[in-house]
């Protein structure tokens, strides 16, 4: 050892920091927070860092490139009462028995913004809902696949929250030390509930031994679920058993799609139609989304989520518990039954598979002491809120972060139809910048005329062109802004088909690429080409060139079986070619994806 | 030359009213006119080779100026230029020596030897002897005594020059004649292309190959029936090529052919391309950089090979080189179309109507014909003459193009 070396103790900072994994909260409001953010997003996107944009949005929000810390409960203001109510509670639990605190800390874990406090009589009934959960527990094996799905996931979501709330510096320190032992007992909670609690006053400094010490069973159910293989022939034998749409089987299909399933359009919709009346366990909003879907009426990410979640809304208000059932367990039957349904009309968005995930949630982790109004109640402001606050004011807040990034004399260039990025234009032109619109599109959707002819409507200067022309228009273009279906965890871009194409020449050209993306739609999965996971859409379009009858040259295409048609939905840009992107949560660079996942998504996406 | 104006001038039109459209078609039509001008041209008697050539570049530059992006036509103007410049170079070389042999000519030898039957056959022998060798040290050493021999007999014909007038005359049918000779195999050569770029067609394609290639190219079509006539396995992608979406026809006509044919739309390149083993297109021009103009997308697609690492075979025939080389051709070498293949007016109509406030379109549509790619991003090309890589190209020029025919323009004027 040096022994010239200052020793590391003195000296200011010096100090060998514990490094926190996730978000800290200080002291001290959140704008002083970005050096203890341990996963900010590097300075990469230089003009994020040095832009003070604080100007252009409202006053008291965040500076763009700030992740913000969660929201917890000794931080929100508004709802004061209950931070003091939970911790008192919680500090006088702290002998009785950690069911109590299970469920506090579940309570802690939820969004604070909610204007229920916890009270001390609902404690109470979660006590009673544990007991009544441990009752059901022995029957383990009546319960159906989804149920115990539920229950994993409420076990999962508190076990997460135990150790978010112990991550936060709190500065109770009962409540703190009440920490590590919830976690550790959610930890045993699925083998038993015994409720033996090692009481260790725990400070902040251990809280990397406590996600260490996160099971390894844990973590391996974090990653995603694998999706159905359509080339396993029986799983497709059995879905088809259960099937309420008719579908049958493309001709001609591309052997390197196999995995993905094909089905003959055309023949659905007026079968569908016809058996309107007689879909006795279809709710009537839920058959009529799954027809435009299958008609293409609603397409887009946002738009076929909310679509779905306002028909969920619907069904759950029409809905009574059968007799001799738990309404939880019914009701999550149902919404699945539902959702096979939407499946089958079209392959589900990440979006709406994210929605499904909160809506199952939500129903699991009902209180079992509410009534069945109340109840039906709750999940549907709970639908309402998922869509005002991971949608509504999601887009509305990336609006606000994007049009830093619009400058006057600025010559935009975007892809397809994409909701946020037409709402930014429209926001940016509103505001009185002058600024032009290239519009991209490509067959065999053509959404971009669509969008062009919302945007000349509005007054914007657009130009028209088609995806082949990409190269020859791109050397005017300043600025490239793409949407997105979702955004995967290695930072991959899944969004419609050809955006990886206008991604690639844009960068080839050293022109920045801004992809625009709700936090909601991020999803832990990865992916690393367009072949593994994708949508196949139906191949007759590409053989008829909508206005030109001179090209029927691919009109029987099906005799041939030397000849195939392929149509791609959705393609996987690689994150390399995106600079930059910008989502509720801020401006991120693509490296930053999977923290917003991994941090994110069990407490906040999840109300 | 007045009987020759009435063929000029409907090509002319033709050119500019875009009737005659693709390189081959315009190469051979062009070469047939040029033919037709070189027959039809009276020789004067001195100085006929300038002559005959300013002749074909005053057709020359009104047919380049009818469509300037059509650069098969500048090349055939040029090729035509060079074959006058070398076939008059041999025949005075010959001339000089006593000889009317020339190296380019293999038809011509034996009508040559007949017209002059004063010449002893050694010096013929000797000459032919020179003319056939390669250069080495031997040859330098051999030149001195066979040039001494030759000069000699040179300034015996030298002397005969003057008194017959026959000779002369004999020299102007021959130029003319040799000149013809040569711009009908330059119309084979432009014919048969297509059989020697698919000889090498086995060379590249193994079995299991998947192949990618945009729109329809017929040399790409010949190349890919060539390696199925000799029973390689591979399958084929086709990108539809928007807007002409010729890439339905080539799918249709590979499938008829028994290759397994999936067509895409152009958008699914990029996402389609990381299961492709080779990209092979055909060209519209090849510059003189090793640069290419090829229909639009073309860029897309070889920047998405390049970043795959997929080579990029460009296939085309030798009367595509082009000797200029490219300053900004995304623009100059390039031609908007109409925007009705994009939008349909009808639909559009009412978007036409607005306007800011100094009249200008809200709404424009952008349509371009071609693309280029850069040197760099193509792997290789296949021509009649073999392959080479993209910085060989330029070495090919100087065999068919003399460097001051790069611009076509009447030298009597100047």
């Amino acid at each position: 050892m040096d022994l010239r070396r200052p020793p590391r103790s003195t000296s200011g900072g010096v100090e060998p920091k514990i490094r926190q994994v996730g978000f800290v909260t200080p002291d001290v409001s959140a704008p002083t927070e970005p050096a203890a953010v341990g996963a900010a997003p590097a300075p990469q996107s230089g003009t994020a860092v040095g832009s003070p944009t604080a100007s252009d949005l409202a006053p008291g929000s965040l500076s763009p490139v700030m992740i913000p810390p969660p929201l917890h409960a000794d931080h929100l203001s508004p709802d004061s009462p209950s931070p003091a109510a939970s911790d008192a509670i919680l500090a006088s639990s702290a002998p009785q028995p950690s069911s109590m605190r299970f469920d506090a800390a579940s309570e802690l874990g939820e969004d604070d913004s909610r204007s229920l406090a916890p009270s001390a009589g609902e404690l109470e009934a979660n006590k009673g809902d544990l007991a009544g959960d441990s009752a059901s527990i022995p029957q383990k094996q009546k319960t159906s696949k989804a149920e115990r799905r539920a229950i994993q996931e409420a076990q999962r979501a508190a076990k997460a929250a135990a150790k978010e709330a112990g991550l936060s510096g709190k500065s109770t320190g009962a409540a703190s030390g009440a920490n590590p032992a919830i976690s550790k007992q959610a930890k045993l909670a699925k083998t038993s509930q015994k409720k033996d609690v090692p009481h260790a006053a725990s400070t902040v400094g251990s809280e990397k031994k406590i996600s260490e010490r996160l099971p390894e069973r844990d973590r391996k159910k974090d990653a995603p679920h694998p999706r159905m293989q359509f080339d396993d022939v029986h799983r497709v034998e059995k879905a088809k058993k259960r099937a309420i749409v008719n579908q049958s089987e493309a001709r001609n299909r591309v052997e390197l799609f196999r995995h993905l399933p094909q089905y003959v359009h055309g023949t659905q919709l007026p079968d569908l139609e016809s058996k309107f009346f007689q879909l006795e366990p279809i709710h009537p909003s839920v058959y009529k989304v799954g027809l435009q879907y299958l008609s293409g009426e609603v397409s887009g990410g946002n738009g076929r989520c909310i679509a779905m979640l306002l028909a969920f809304r619907e069904a759950i208000k029409d809905y009574s518990t059968p007799p001799n059932k738990t309404l939880s367990r019914d009701l999550t039957a149902k919404i699945s039954s539902y959702v096979s349904f939407f499946i089958e009309c079209r392959p589900l968005s990440i979006s709406m598979g994210n929605a499904i995930r909160f809506l199952k949630n939500r129903i699991a982790k009902l209180p079992l002491t509410l009534s069945e109004s109340e109840t039906k109640v709750s999940l549907q402001t709970d639908i309402e809120r998922f869509i005002n606050e991971k949608i509504v004011v999601a887009d509305q807040v990336i609006v606000s972060h994007a049009i830093t990034k619009v400058r006057d004399d600025d010559v935009l260039l975007t892809y397809g139809s994409s909701s946020v990025v037409e709402m930014i234009l429209n926001y940016a032109h509103e505001l009185g910048r002058k600024f032009r619109v290239i519009v991209v599109d490509s067959r065999p959707k053509l959404e971009g005329q669509g969008l062009l002819r919302r945007l000349v409507a509005k007054g914007i200067n657009c130009t028209y062109t088609h995806i082949n022309a990409v190269s020859y228009i791109m050397h005017e273009v300043t600025r490239v802004f793409l949407g997105a279906s979702s955004i995967l965890s290695n930072g991959t871009v899944y969004s419609r088909v050809g955006t990886a194409s206008v991604a690639m020449v844009a960068h080839a050209f050293g022109i920045p690429v801004l992809v625009c993306c709700e936090a909601y739609k991020f999803h832990e999965r990865v992916q690393l080409d367009s072949i593994c996971a994708n949508e196949l859409g139906d191949p007759d379009v590409i053989s008829k060139v909508p206005g030109r009858a001179d090209l029927g040259h691919l009109k029987n295409w099906a005799d041939n079986e030397n000849l195939q048609l392929l149509n791609l939905m959705y393609d996987a840009t690689p994150s390399d070619y995106v600079s930059m992107i910008i989502t509720d949560y801020g401006m991120l660079p693509p490296t930053s994806v999977p923290v917003i996942v991994r941090e994110y998504r069990k407490e906040h996406l999840w109300v | 030359m007045p009987d020759v104006q009435p063929l000029v001038s409907e090509f002319v039109l033709k050119l500019k009213r875009r009737k005659v459209e693709g390189s081959h078609a315009v190469a051979r039509q062009t070469a047939e006119l040029l033919r037709s001008v070189v027959s039809q041209h009276r020789m004067g008697s001195t100085n006929q080779a300038a002559a005959l050539a300013d002749a074909i570049r005053s057709v020359g530059e009104q047919l380049i100026s009818a469509n300037p992006i059509e650069l098969a036509v500048g090349n055939i103007v040029r090729r035509v230029l060079h074959i006058i410049k070398e076939e008059d170079i041999s025949s005075t070389a010959v001339g000089i020596e006593g000889l009317s042999v020339t190296v380019d000519s293999d038809d011509e030898y034996d009508s040559g030897n007949d017209d002059h039957p004063t010449l002893s056959a050694a010096v013929l022998a000797s000459h032919a002897r020179n003319a056939l060798r390669a250069p080495s040290l031997q040859t330098l050493l051999d030149d001195i005594p066979v040039s001494t021999a030759l000069s000699r007999s040179a300034s015996s014909t030298g002397d005969s020059d003057g008194k017959t007038a026959g000779d002369k005359s004999l020299k102007t049918r021959k130029l003319k004649h040799d000149v013809i000779a040569a711009i009908g195999d330059l119309i084979e050569e432009i014919d048969t292309c297509y059989d020697q770029i698919s000889e090498q067609a086995v060379e590249l394609i193994h079995q299991n190959e998947v192949i990618l290639t945009l729109g329809r190219s017929r040399t790409v079509k010949e190349f890919l029936y060539a390696a199925k006539e000799k029973k390689r396995s591979f399958r084929v992608f086709v990108a539809e090529g928007s807007p002409r979406y010729q890439g339905h026809v080539l799918a249709k006509e590979l499938v008829e052919k028994g290759v397994q044919t999936t067509v895409i739309t152009d958008s699914a390149i990029f996402a389609m391309i990381s299961r492709v083993n080779m990209v092979i297109v055909g060209a519209h021009a090849i510059m003189a950089n090793g640069g290419v103009i090829a229909p639009v997308g073309m860029n897309m697609v070889a920047l998405a090979a390049q970043k795959h690492a997929v080579p990029f075979v460009v296939v085309a025939g030798s009367h595509k080189l082009c000797p200029l080389y490219p300053h900004n051709p995304e623009v100059l070498l390039n031609e908007l179309k109409s925007p009705s293949d994009l939008l349909d007016f009808g639909e559009f109509s009412n978007c036409m109507n607005f306007s800011t406030q100094d009249g200008t379109p809200l709404l424009n549509v952008v349509n371009p014909t071609f693309d280029y790619v850069p040197p760099k991003l193509v792997s290789l090309f296949v021509t009649d003459t073999g392959g080479h890589s993209p910085s060989y190209m330029y070495r090919l020029i100087s065999e068919y193009y003399s460097a001051d025919d790069l611009v076509v323009q009447r030298k009597s004027t100047s």
